[in-house]
């Protein structure tokens, strides 16, 4: 079993699993490593991160110097191919003109979807943030609690690799001795907004994030993840062996040859399809999933991308990994007598409750980071630090005005030039020229910090989607239609955020590069453009008021479970990848449990 | 194959390979530019489709690969004649025209991209504006006048111009060109190194930065792992 093509398919599977990326890889990996029979769909194409990966690329190799175009609007080398904010032949639309109530949608169409691009931030949801409306009265509370996922965060972290600490701080839980691996030392610019943050409360830790800053321990985290397993311990091992650590240099978001860092491709994948136990179709378009006449799940039906034709493939589950609101369209698409409005949609709540995370940037530039001898600040790829939320307490008695908290992510310095903004001031009004010029570079450089503020959105009835009464995409399958509103708490949590960073800026003896916004509205990112989207299926206690169960299985039909992010009744500040593989990992234990139950 | 858009002869530095690719990318390309755009909204975009979504990352790119390069012979000597007064060669690193600068600017203004269209507006009609002036006060081509007299021009155009004054064009002009040239210059090994950039090199430990500089910053007790 390997890649194959819609006329090598088998008959029939055990599991269908629709996606590729963190919810489709942990899916596939958990249910093939115990014996199941799996066929994975990716509408994108097949894409090999160890031939294909720019590593060591320089921006004067790439058109324009790499920087960001619509062909690749995260820069040239982005690991993302065939996606973006657009995907030609495959749109999707807004109910408002209004730029302020439209939703952009990232989508990735490869093997490996989003976790590509990522930034590796592997943070784990504290039990705060599973019960949000007992704390606050806002919201919903999930059906599970942090003891019910925290075992699936310690087997996640282990298999993946991510590096960070155990710091005590409220709401950010610890992990078990034995799941992190040592956190890099801090740059220096890191080392100085740490020191000056003191002064205004705010806790600077290691961040974690899933790259490997040592190997993995292959001889002891196999029999810890698959006990009594031993083909499975055997194939782990394996791998673990041919995944390399860090080298300490280029950025995580090209992807990773070597494969020091997670993208779904390097980690869950090449374990899989070692069972052979994994079929995985590319360039397979889903539109629906296919029933029976009581309903159950019998499979799906596909549209071949290379030639346009329409194929259907059956399976005893369907796993939905397609992302939150591709997943949300496929449920959609789904209508049957059975299900006349799509499967899971008994409720009406299917495409409701859609999130993204509250985002506000900042800039500065700091004089005592000037002129620095020149070092390696490479380092792991992506960031070293970052600021867990720090005012719980302050936020419960009322005294901020938003009622969900924000991490800080952070740095600047001496990474590789990317073709941005000169590094001269360019003061009264001159534009700095000349032998002074190179100068001012060689002394600006590496000074320059930015913040960004990752906060937590509350669901709203405003922010849904559903599927556009008159436009198909090019295979004439309904395309989604957003809705969005950010209410006063994501608003005021973006203006705070850049009011901190000022003053952080500050503390620093730093240069702010602008005022902050008094009016959140004006500092807030657009919906969707974190590309933390999350909901539109959420699970709950009951069939009434939630689409999946604690298992994330559809109430409507057993044998249809949802492992993506479209489960997440809330949306944590914590950047919400390393919880969707926790979840898909714990369905994936529901579906095996279900089947040798006979259940489905 | 004309330019559709410079109305001159064949584009600079188009081979018979890329030109034939082009012409088949493009299908009746010049056909579909309205040649009112030439004139009353100033150049449009180039036609085109870009790299799309999926290029060859691994493979080096030179300018002229992706799209034709559009400046004519005499715009590129002026290119690269304010690329120098610019980022001059001195004892730490050579000119900007001297890592292929005026190269990455002509691929910039002529990539079917909005973002660069509407620099290609601003870059032409600025080119226009210092070859017309040049001229005028020097009797020759910006590339042709003495150092001096470029440096003078510049200096005159390098201070922000009050809205609607004769210089406002230019001195917008002026900005623009020269963070394309930074960012032309400081994206090659070349203007990396002189920055001191020293990553983009595996190493086998990462070790943070250098005791004496936390020290000197008096950070030696943020230390903590």
């Amino acid at each position: 079993m390997a890649f194959v093509t819609p006329s090598s398919t088998a008959e029939k599977y055990d599991v269908i699993v629709v996606g590729s990326g963190a919810a489709g890889g942990q899916a596939a990996y958990t249910l093939t490593m115990d014996g199941a029979k799996v066929l994975m769909l990716e509408a994108g194409r097949n894409y090999d991160p160890v031939s294909e990966t720019p590593m060591f690329q320089t921006p004067d190799q790439a058109p324009l110097r790499g920087v960001a175009t619509p062909d690749k609007p995260y820069g040239y080398f982005d690991a993302t191919v065939g996606g973006g904010w657009t995907v030609p032949g495959e749109p999707y639309t807004n109910q408002s003109q209004d730029e302020s109530r439209q939703f952009s949608w990232w989508r990735s169409r490869m093997l490996g979807g989003r976790t590509n691009h990522w930034a590796r931030h592997a943070l784990r949801n504290g039990p705060y943030d599973f019960k949000p409306r007992s704390r606050d009265g806002l919201g919903f509370d999930w059906p599970i609690s942090y003891e019910d996922v925290a075992p699936y965060y310690d087997k996640v972290e282990m298999l993946i690799g991510v590096y960070g600490q155990n710091d005590g701080l409220e709401n950010t839980p610890d992990s078990p001795e034995g799941c992190l691996l040592p956190p890099p030392k801090a740059r220096i610019g890191e080392l100085l907004a740490r020191q000056r943050a003191r002064k205004l409360g705010i806790p600077i830790v290691p961040i974690r994030r899933a790259v490997l800053t040592r190997p993995l321990d292959h001889a002891r985290i196999p029999a810890r993840l698959h006990p009594g397993n031993a083909k499975a311990q055997r194939i782990l091992a394996e791998d673990m062996r041919n995944r390399a650590a860090c080298f300490w240099a280029t950025n995580c978001g090209r992807g990773c040859s070597i494969r020091a860092n997670y993208q779904s491709t390097t980690v869950h994948l090449p374990p899989a399809l070692a069972t052979g136990n994994l079929d995985i179709l590319t360039d397979a378009m889903v539109r629906e999933v296919t029933v029976d006449a009581s309903g159950k799940a019998t499979g799906v039906a596909y549209i071949d991308k290379k030639t346009g034709v329409g194929h259907s493939v059956l399976g005893r589950v369907v796993v939905l990994a397609a992302s939150a609101c591709e997943t949300v369209r496929l449920l959609l698409n789904s209508k049957s007598n059975r299900h006349p409005n799509g499967i899971g949609n008994s409720s009406g709540l299917v495409g409701k409750y859609i999130l993204d995370t509250v985002g506000a940037s900042w800039g500065g530039q700091i004089p005592l980071l000037e002129s620095l001898p020149p070092h390696n600040e490479d380092g792991a790829g992506g960031l070293h630090v970052y600021a867990p939320w720090w005012l719980y307490k302050e936020q419960l008695a009322g005294k901020l005005g938003f009622a969900r908290g924000y991490h800080v992510e952070f740095g600047g310095g001496r990474g590789m030039p990317g073709g941005g903004a000169p590094y001269t001031p360019d003061t009264g009004g001159r534009t700095s020229f000349g032998p002074g010029m190179k100068e001012e570079a060689r002394r600006y450089y590496g000074s320059h910090m930015f913040f960004s503020g990752r906060g937590e959105m509350i669901p709203n009835e405003d922010s849904y989607c559903d599927l556009d009464p008159k436009v198909v995409d090019k295979w004439g399958i309904p395309v989604l239609r957003f809705a969005w509103k950010w209410s006063e708490h994501e608003t005021r949590q973006a203006a705070h955020m850049q009011k901190t960073f000022a003053d952080w800026v500050e503390a620093m003896g730093g240069v702010n590069k602008a005022k902050p916004e008094a009016d959140g509205s004006k500092a807030i990112q657009a919906g969707g453009k974190v590309i933390h989207e999350v909901g539109g299926t959420i699970m709950g206690a009951d069939a009434r008021s939630s689409v999946t169960n604690s298992w994330s299985q559809t109430w409507d039909a057993r044998n249809v479970f949802v492992a993506d992010g479209g489960v997440f009744a809330s949306n944590a500040d914590k950047n919400p990848t390393l919880t969707i593989m926790a979840l898909a990992w714990r369905a994936a234990d529901r579906v095996l449990d279900e089947m040798r139950r006979g259940n489905v | 194959m004309s330019d559709p858009l410079r109305g001159g002869g064949p584009p600079a530095r188009i081979d018979r390979r890329l030109a034939i690719k082009w012409i088949l990318a493009a299908g009746a390309g010049a056909l579909l530019v309205d040649p009112l755009s030439l004139t009353a909204a100033g150049p449009a975009a180039v036609p085109g489709t870009g790299y799309g979504t999926d290029p060859a990352m691994t493979r080096p790119n030179r300018p002229g690969d992706c799209w034709p390069l559009t400046l004519s012979e005499a715009e590129r000597r002026d290119v690269a004649a304010l690329c120098d007064v610019i980022l001059p060669a001195d004892d730490r690193s050579p000119s900007a025209s001297q890592v292929g600068v005026p190269d990455f600017i002509d691929e910039w203004i002529s990539a079917p991209y909005p973002s660069q269209a509407k620099d290609r507006k601003a870059i032409t009609e600025g080119l226009d504006w210092l070859r017309g002036a040049s001229r005028a006060r020097f009797g020759a081509a910006f590339a042709d006048a003495t150092a001096a007299e470029r440096l003078a021009l510049c200096e005159e155009i390098a201070h922000e111009a009050p809205t609607g004054s004769e210089l406002e064009v230019a001195s917008r002009f002026f900005r623009r060109f020269r963070n394309l040239t930074s960012a032309g210059f400081y994206t090659t090994p070349v203007g990396m190194k002189d920055l001191g950039y020293v990553g983009n090199v595996p190493l086998a430990t990462f070790d943070g930065p250098p005791a004496d500089l936390v020290a000197k910053l008096g950070l030696t007790g943020e230390v903590g792992w």
